[in-house]
């Protein structure tokens, strides 16, 4: 190996090859969606444009739009701070970030400038959080936000099939937003639901058991302003569907130890 | 959940002195477990969760008694049940809250209650808070008892919204009718609950990045030692426990450790919620006795495998760090901690993938690979680069664009995770890619194979 670079130094063009190769490879990786042959078979596995990163930028026009908290929402902020011990304030990061993301939308600047002037931390603190977390969007996004889970217990219950369904229903692909504004389509993992498998979650509620017809009607509620059915679309919870293997008896209180 | 099975195993001391010798060895256990011994008795959901639906049900009974019997009793009464750590490592819990049995040296202790439900299968805590949120309180107060504890964070997945919030008003019930709060039950013990909600970071699951994340900060495990029980939460010794161990410990301490103990078998006792999930006809969640056959698990509550239990390809056992067990071990193993691992997998969160013969495993473990690189937190590089490159490697060999020597490249790529990063994600992730490799080889070099014959080499690749 040594040798090797000795030699490779020693070529006059060694530079100009050098330069050439990382470019190139800098453009296919970045050029090419897929991670494919070439990413795969070069020296670093990391890739040179990383996964989902969303870079802070205040040069975003959409990030220039100023955010403080409402009063109800200042209050509730308050009111967190309660939960933690007064020299660790910073506690509240995640939860504060939550509100204000709720308030305005999305995680802009402005919104994580306000909460470290919140819990009077350095902005980076925040900053480093928000880009940690992925229910933290750093990017605008539409009312609903549809996020189809598609690991594995999903993935053989044919959450496939629902991906498929929402991006025809909605012309639109993973990660982008109808032009109106309503549905912005991701898809997540796991989101802990296995059992009612195929899960998608919209915004905060849970709808599980779903069939690409289920979720054809759940599209079409949310886009007449309609609250659709939540949880699971065919059963009551995770009992099996067929009918109760378990507690189908009226529970009673249990026996309690003499010496207590 | 993650739970750090790398440094914890190691730390399991046998309970008993008797260790059950093979996962082969004849188990009588296999009755099925009768109503009135199930702990969960509102899993369903068909009944209110409220306070006084759940007292009606039992819960909050002589709860008083229980704190003023003090933490010694409270220890030794979980010590003699053998309950282990429902959240995946199994590490006792009795065990794990005598650590915290010494005198207090001035700082508060916290008790955190890990319900960052992530792991791909598992789905039981989130059956908990929602349909049985007393039994968690009342379990958290006790558990706070025997670790002299008087705040508790329960930490709850981000986008597990409802469950949190039913979770919220569950304790604010118990609030006002003077259960927590100061003097809990009357009994003299204050306990103060906290509700904080994750932000979606699989890696929270483990017990110091969940402590990072309570913080405010980035979900990344820290080294240990200092273990949680001598430097945790905000630098005070913590306790970290899975929901559902503590939601069973009320009724541990009103019936004893001696009823607990008297299911399952040695070293694996009690009952256990089991998640059944993927390619059966009533995918369900269910509270079985430990050590109950897999066979029979999926047979008697998820109405069997799809098109019948020889069409079963392979049965993850535990959630997705687990590696899968083909389907002649499927047939004579037990759900239980010592037979999973006499298989070579784990029992982990007792939350089974089933895969029938019309799914492909490659891809299945592809997936699963997948998953790990989205959620490693890039902190130690073994697992950062490593999760890359073997979900990019995963993602060739579905097709089968790869050569046998990248196969083996592959397996040693996961012993050179394995044991180098500060969690036990890194491990979770090759496990998985590991079992595949061990039991579905000939399957996965016929397609090499097959890919081969169909692209034929120009400039020295397929």
């Amino acid at each position: 190996m040594y040798i090797k670079i000795n030699a490779l130094l020693k070529d006059k063009n060694f530079h100009k090859m050098f330069a050439l190769k990382s470019t190139t490879s800098l453009l296919s990786k970045s050029v090419v969606p897929k991670v494919g042959l070439l990413a795969a078979r070069s020296l670093s596995s990391t890739p040179v444009v990383a996964r989902n990163v969303m870079p802070r930028t205040d040069a975003r026009p959409s990030n220039s739009a100023p955010f403080k908290f409402t009063p109800e929402n200042l209050k509730r902020a308050e009111e967190l701070l309660k939960k933690y011990p007064d020299d660790f304030k910073r506690g509240a990061t995640i939860p504060l970030l939550d509100i204000a993301q709720r308030q305005h939308g999305w995680c802009s600047v402005p919104v994580m400038n306000a909460v470290a002037e919140f819990l009077e931390i350095p902005p980076i603190r925040v900053y480093e959080v928000a880009t940690f977390y992925t229910m933290f969007h750093r990017e605008p996004r539409g009312k609903y936000l549809l996020q189809v889970c598609t690991t594995t217990p999903c993935q053989v219950c044919g959450s496939d099939n629902i991906v498929n369904t929402i991006k025809k229903e909605l012309g639109i692909n993973v990660g982008e937003t109808t032009p109106d504004g309503m549905f912005t389509l991701i898809e997540v993992e796991c989101a802990g639901a296995c059992v009612n498998a195929p899960v998608m979650s919209i915004n905060d509620d849970y709808y599980e058991d779903l069939t690409p017809a289920s979720t054809k009607k759940i599209l079409k509620q949310l886009r007449k302003g309609i609250v659709p059915k939540r949880g699971s679309q065919t059963r009551h919870s995770c009992e099996p569907k067929t009918g109760l293997t378990a507690l189908t008896s009226e529970p009673v209180a249990p026996p309690c130890r003499p010496d207590l | 959940m993650l739970a750090n099975t790398l440094t914890k195993q190691s730390l399991i001391k046998p309970i008993t002195s008797t260790v059950a010798k093979s996962a082969f060895s004849t188990f009588a256990g296999s009755a099925p477990l009768k109503d009135e011994d199930r702990i969960w008795t509102n899993l369903y959901g068909r009944q209110d969760w409220g306070l006084k639906a759940a007292m009606k049900r039992g819960d909050w009974y002589k709860t008083k008694e229980i704190i003023q019997k003090g933490h010694e009793w409270i220890i030794n009464e979980m010590k003699v049940s053998g309950m282990r750590g429902r959240g995946g490592a199994g590490f006792a819990t009795g065990l794990k809250w005598s650590f915290l049995n010494k005198p207090l040296d001035g700082r508060p202790r916290y008790l955190v209650i890990n319900c960052d439900e992530g792991e791909p299968n598992t789905c039981k805590d989130r059956e908990i808070i929602r349909n049985d949120p007393h039994k968690l309180i009342e379990g958290i107060l006790i558990a706070g008892r025997a670790i002299q504890a008087h705040k508790a964070y329960i930490y709850i997945r981000g986008e597990f919204v409802n469950e949190a919030e039913t979770l919220q008003l569950a304790i604010n019930e118990a609030y006002k009718a003077g259960l927590i709060g100061k003097n809990a039950c009357n009994s003299g013990w204050d306990m103060d609950i906290y509700i904080q909600r994750g932000a979606g970071a699989y890696v929270c699951g483990e017990e110091t990045a969940l402590i990072e994340s309570i913080e405010g900060k980035q979900g990344k495990p820290r080294i240990k030692p200092p273990f949680p029980a001598d430097y945790g939460v905000f630098g005070c010794p913590t306790t970290v426990n899975n929901v559902e161990t503590i939601s069973a410990t009320p009724t541990i301490m009103r019936r004893g450790g001696k009823w607990f103990s008297s299911f399952g078998r040695e070293r694996n006792h009690g009952t256990k919620l089991f998640c059944i999930s993927g390619c059966v006809n009533n995918p369900c969640t269910v509270e079985e006795s430990m050590g109950i056959p897999m066979r029979e698990l999926i047979e008697r509550h998820a109405g069997g495998v799809k098109g019948g239990w020889d069409n079963l390809l392979a049965v993850i056992p535990g959630g997705a760090s687990c590696p899968m067990i083909p389907l002649s071990l499927a047939d004579k193993c037990f759900m239980d901690y010592d037979s999973m691992s006499d298989v070579g997998s784990s029992l982990g969160t007792a939350a089974m993938l089933v895969l029938d013969k019309s799914v492909d495993p490659i891809k299945a473990i592809s997936r699963f690979s997948k998953f790990y690189r989205h959620e490693s937190c890039g902190q130690c590089t073994p697992c950062r680069e490593g999760t890359g490159w073997m979900a990019e490697m995963m993602e060739r060999l579905e097709v089968g664009n790869c050569t046998l020597e990248e196969l083996d490249q592959l397996d040693k790529l996961t012993y050179n995770i394995e044991g180098r990063t500060i969690c036990a994600l890194g491990e979770a992730s090759a496990l998985p890619v590991r079992g595949l490799i061990r039991h579905f080889r000939p399957y996965i070099e016929e397609r090499i194979k097959q890919y081969q014959a169909t692209h034929p080499k120009t400039d020295g690749h397929h």
